[in-house]
This record gives C-alpha cells, sequence and structure tokens, in this order.
C-alpha cells in the first residue's frame, strides 16, 4: 500500500437496507476513487435517496458496511438534499444560506466575524454566486438555488459530496451551468461527487464512474462497462435495449414489461417501452 | 400614564412584548402560526384550575402549557402537526370549560385571561414574568442558528447533526414558555398576534435574518407601548390595539416588499 492515494473516497460493501420491512437496497457495492464524478443513475423509487441517506449515517443498514475517506459524516460529507424549497418569505439572503453550512449547527449568538465572512464570499465565488448573494434565496432561479446549495454543502470543505437529484425540475441551460460546475470542483479542488439522476444524459461528459440502481441492486463501472444492453438485462431481470442517438443514451425495456412493473415505466426518458 | 400605579405596567409589557417579538420571529418563518394560537387558549384554562387548587395562576398556566406542548407533540406526525395541534387544542379547551364552570369569579376571569388586563400589574407578579422571559429569551438566543437551520430545511439539519424533531420539542417548549408569561398581561386571544403581527412584518422589511430578529423585537416593544398609551387614553381593551397595531404592522411590511420588488 502506498499512503491515501489508493484509498477510495467511498467504498461500499454488500449494503442492504430494509425499511417498514420493505427491501429497499439488497448487497450494493461499489466504490469510488479520490476525485471522481459519479453518477447515481436509477428510476423514481430505485433506492437512490436511502443509499444517499445511508452514505449520510440517517438511515441504519441491515447488512454491509460503508467506509467513507476522512472521518465523520458532517465535516468530512457535503449534501445537497432533494427538493429544496426555499421560502420566499423567508428573510435569508444566498449570503446566509452559504453561512449556516458552516456553523448553522452551532449554538449561541453569531458575532460578527471577518475571517467567517470572508470564508463565505471565497465559497460564493467558487460556485459563481456573487452575483445574487445578497438577494432572497427564495425569489431565485432554481439553478441559482442549487449553486447556492452547492455552496452550503462545500463550505466545510468535504472530501466528498452527495447531491440528492439537483437537476431535477431545472432547465437544460441551468442543468448544464450545475454540471459544469461540479466538475470543474472535482478537477480543481479534488472533490468527489457522487450525484442521483433518474437521467443519465446531462452527466455522460463529465462522468468518471457510473452506479447504477435497480430493484435495490446496483452495477458499477464506466459508463461504457455499464450501460450495456446485457449488463442492464441482467440487473433489470428482463430484456433491455440501450440505444445510442444523437450523443444521448436511452435504455429501453421490451414490450410487456409495463404489466409487471408500472412503476419503473413511469419516467419515459429513462425507460421507454418499445411500441 | 406613566405614574408610579402605570410602571409596572410599562415594565411587564416591556418584557412580554421583547420575549414575543424574539420567539414570534421564528414563530412565523417556521409557520408554526397555528400552534401559537393554540398554546395559549389550551394554557388559559390551566388559571381556573389553579384558582380551584389554590395555588399561583403563572403555575397553572404553565402546567397547561407543558399539557398543550405534550400534546401537540405527541400527537404530531412527521411534521404534519396541524391535526395535532388542533385535537390538543380542543381537549384542553374542553377541561377549562369545565375547570371554569367550577370557579366562583368565572366570569371576570375569563374576561381577563382572553383580553388580558396590562392596567394595574403588581410588583410581585413581575418577578415570574421577568424570570420565565429570560429563560425563554435564552433558550432562543442558544438556538438560533439550529432554529433558523432546521427551518430552511429539516434535511440539511439533520445532515449536519441537528435533529429537528428535538429542536421542534425544544422551539414548542420556547414558545409556550413565552406565551404563557404574556398571556395574563396581553391575553389568551391576542399573544399570537403579539407574537405574529411584528415578526410578520420584520421578514418583510429585510432580507437578512438577524436584522429581521432584531426588527421584529423593536416592532414588538413599540406596539406594546402604543397599546398600552392607546388603551390608558381610550379605556378600551388593550387587546383591540395590539391585534389592531399588529395587523398595520403586517400591511405596511406587504406594502414596503411590494414596493421595493
Amino acid at each position: 500500500m502506498d499512503g491515501n492515494a489508493t484509498l477510495p473516497a467511498l467504498a461500499v460493501e454488500r449494503l442492504s437496507v430494509a425499511l417498514s420491512g420493505r427491501t429497499i437496497l439488497d448487497h450494493v457495492g461499489f466504490s469510488l476513487a479520490p476525485g471522481s464524478f459519479c453518477g447515481l443513475i436509477g428510476a423514481n423509487g430505485s433506492g437512490k435517496t436511502t443509499l444517499l441517506r445511508s452514505i449520510l449515517g440517517l438511515v441504519t443498514p441491515s447488512g454491509g458496511t460503508i467506509r467513507c475517506a476522512g472521518g465523520k459524516p458532517g465535516q468530512a460529507i457535503g449534501y445537497v438534499p432533494q427538493k429544496i424549497q426555499f421560502d420566499p418569505f423567508m428573510p435569508l439572503r444566498a449570503r446566509d444560506v452559504v453561512g449556516l453550512g458552516l456553523d448553522g449547527h452551532r449554538f449561541g449568538i453569531p458575532l460578527p466575524n471577518a475571517a467567517r465572512r470572508a470564508r463565505v464570499a471565497a465559497m460564493l465565488a467558487a460556485v459563481d454566486a456573487e452575483r445574487f448573494a445578497d438577494q432572497r434565496v427564495g425569489d431565485l432561479s432554481g439553478g441559482q438555488q442549487q449553486r447556492v446549495m452547492i455552496a452550503h454543502a462545500l463550505i466545510r470543505a468535504p472530501k466528498l459530496l452527495l447531491l440528492d437529484e439537483p437537476l431535477a425540475n431545472l432547465d437544460l441551460r441551468s442543468i448544464a451551468e450545475v454540471v459544469g460546475l461540479l466538475h470543474r470542483l472535482t478537477e480543481k479542488q479534488g472533490i468527489t461527487v457522487l450525484l442521483s439522476a433518474h437521467d443519465m444524459n446531462p452527466l455522460l461528459p463529465v462522468m468518471d464512474q457510473i452506479v447504477y440502481l435497480a430493484h435495490g441492486r446496483a452495477v458499477s463501472g464506466t459508463v461504457a462497462d455499464v450501460v450495456r444492453g446485457g449488463v442492464l438485462s441482467q440487473l433489470y431481470g428482463y430484456h433491455i435495449d440501450v440505444i445510442r442517438v444523437h450523443g444521448r443514451v436511452l435504455v429501453v425495456a421490451a414490450g410487456g414489461v409495463e404489466a409487471q412493473d408500472g412503476s419503473l415505466l413511469c419516467d419515459p426518458v429513462h425507460v421507454a417501452p418499445i411500441p | 400614564m406613566f405614574s408610579s400605579f402605570m410602571l409596572n405596567s410599562w415594565i411587564v409589557a416591556t418584557i412580554v412584548a421583547a420575549t414575543a417579538g424574539l420567539v414570534g420571529f421564528f414563530v412565523v418563518i417556521r409557520g408554526a402560526s397555528f400552534a401559537a394560537h393554540a398554546l395559549p387558549l389550551s394554557a388559559f384554562p390551566g388559571a381556573a384550575a389553579a384558582a380551584l387548587l389554590g395555588v399561583n395562576e403563572i403555575a397553572g398556566l404553565v402546567g397547561f402549557a407543558a399539557l398543550g406542548v405534550l400534546g401537540i407533540n405527541g400527537f404530531s406526525r412527521r411534521g404534519r402537526p396541524e391535526v395535532a395541534t388542533a385535537l390538543t387544542l380542543v381537549l384542553l379547551l374542553g377541561v377549562g370549560t369545565l375547570l371554569l364552570s367550577q370557579s366562583r369569579d368565572d366570569a371576570q376571569l375569563v374576561y381577563g385571561l382572553l383580553f388580558g388586563q396590562v392596567l394595574g400589574v403588581s410588583r410581585a407578579e413581575i418577578v415570574p414574568i421577568a424570570a420565565l422571559s429570560a429563560a425563554a429569551s435564552l433558550a432562543t438566543l442558544m438556538l438560533l442558528r439550529p432554529l433558523l437551520l432546521s427551518a430552511v430545511s429539516p434535511e440539511l439539519a439533520q445532515a449536519r447533526g441537528v435533529a429537528p424533531g428535538r429542536i421542534d420539542i425544544a422551539f414548542l417548549v420556547i414558545m409556550a414558555l413565552a406565551e404563557t408569561i404574556a398571556l395574563p398581561v396581553v391575553g389568551a386571544l391576542l399573544v399570537f398576534s403579539l407574537m405574529v403581527g411584528p415578526a410578520s412584518a420584520a421578514r418583510n422589511l429585510t432580507d437578512r435574518p438577524w436584522l429581521g430578529l432584531a426588527l421584529s423585537v423593536g416592532l414588538s416593544v413599540v406596539t406594546a407601548w402604543l397599546a398600552i398609551a392607546l388603551a390608558y387614553q381610550t379605556n378600551w381593551p388593550i387587546g383591540f390595539f395590539v391585534g389592531g397595531l399588529g395587523a398595520l404592522a403586517y400591511a405596511v411590511g406587504r406594502a414596503v416588499r411590494g414596493a421595493k420588488s
């Protein structure tokens, strides 16, 4: 062994999680190299949020291990939860949200502090949010709010950043901006990113690795290795075709699947039945 | 109206209003207005219980407020406290009706508790009010950032090691304390307006959270002072002025925010 360079940023082994008696994750295993950008791809209800919450320590697994480089989750892992709705009636600037990422868990009266102010300003600059830093966060666009949330999650300099569906409900331009920003952060600051999404296409240019979830089971590797008809057919347990067209990937389930498992087909971009 | 007879009223009103402004800011941004409305109404039968048992009125109020907190928290499921709050309110009000019917001078007691009696506060009443206000204010000041973070998103707070459930209970207790002490002064029906009016105006006047908090305290104190002065001059109930000025402050706040955007 030659030190930390070979240790994964995150190692998940045989992770199983059951919630209210239902198996959500079933022997899921993968590991992420430090500084890599990984997409956690799966349909709605495939267990993406449960997997991220398990990594954060908010869900107790029924089996398996999760190891993460760099200590306790609060410090070592940044987290952007799903569907944060900022209340436009709350007096709260983008700058304040980022500051809460630094010391929002602390007790006592927050006193003015030049070092803290500088750190918040630097973080806002890093996510290109200076222009709207003093605006009320509830009045910002979805893409701007995601950048603020990323700054909130990153201000304590975690090694690993988890994002739960950060691209949902964003327009195409904002999606490109957020993905580009996350890519820069992995390149420049060596942060490992694990981002969940139901559509892998916006991530194709930047993904080093993919973890593909279906029915609580996972396959992982490079996109070229994983996103193939044979591999996904085995994962889903029925025939899957992968079609590459205009630089996009379409994952298509064979007809007749719908009747067995309607939930899987509710997202036409992800899994479209053949007519 | 600045005679020594009135001095206690000014002191008590200032303490009560400052606490209400501080706690009320979080009532408003956390969307806890219904609980803030229900808690004093649940607590006020406690005064009747205290009268029947021959114990201190404040003790009775605090006791019933505690039952209110336990009820709201106990019946709540997954951040949907409305039904639990309503159920608790109905239960305690029901018990309160019975208790009040048993007490001898019920009409006057009920009137005072519902509408407040700030004129003629005795010196002995100041001490428990000041102590409980200080406790509620100190607890709020200690929890400023976790209260704000969990108001933004309980999930974010949880990821940072702040248990949102515990913050919810702590805030219910703070709210119950702050309202209980304000109740004999402002009245059960209008404690709530002193908490919600100035705070909801403040959140429209600034985008900065801690400035908003300070404005909420300031507006609340000014509201209480004006209400006392007007109640003294007109001999109308103070609750009317607290409610009216609260609504006015809110309208001004909305107009300012409307003009800015």
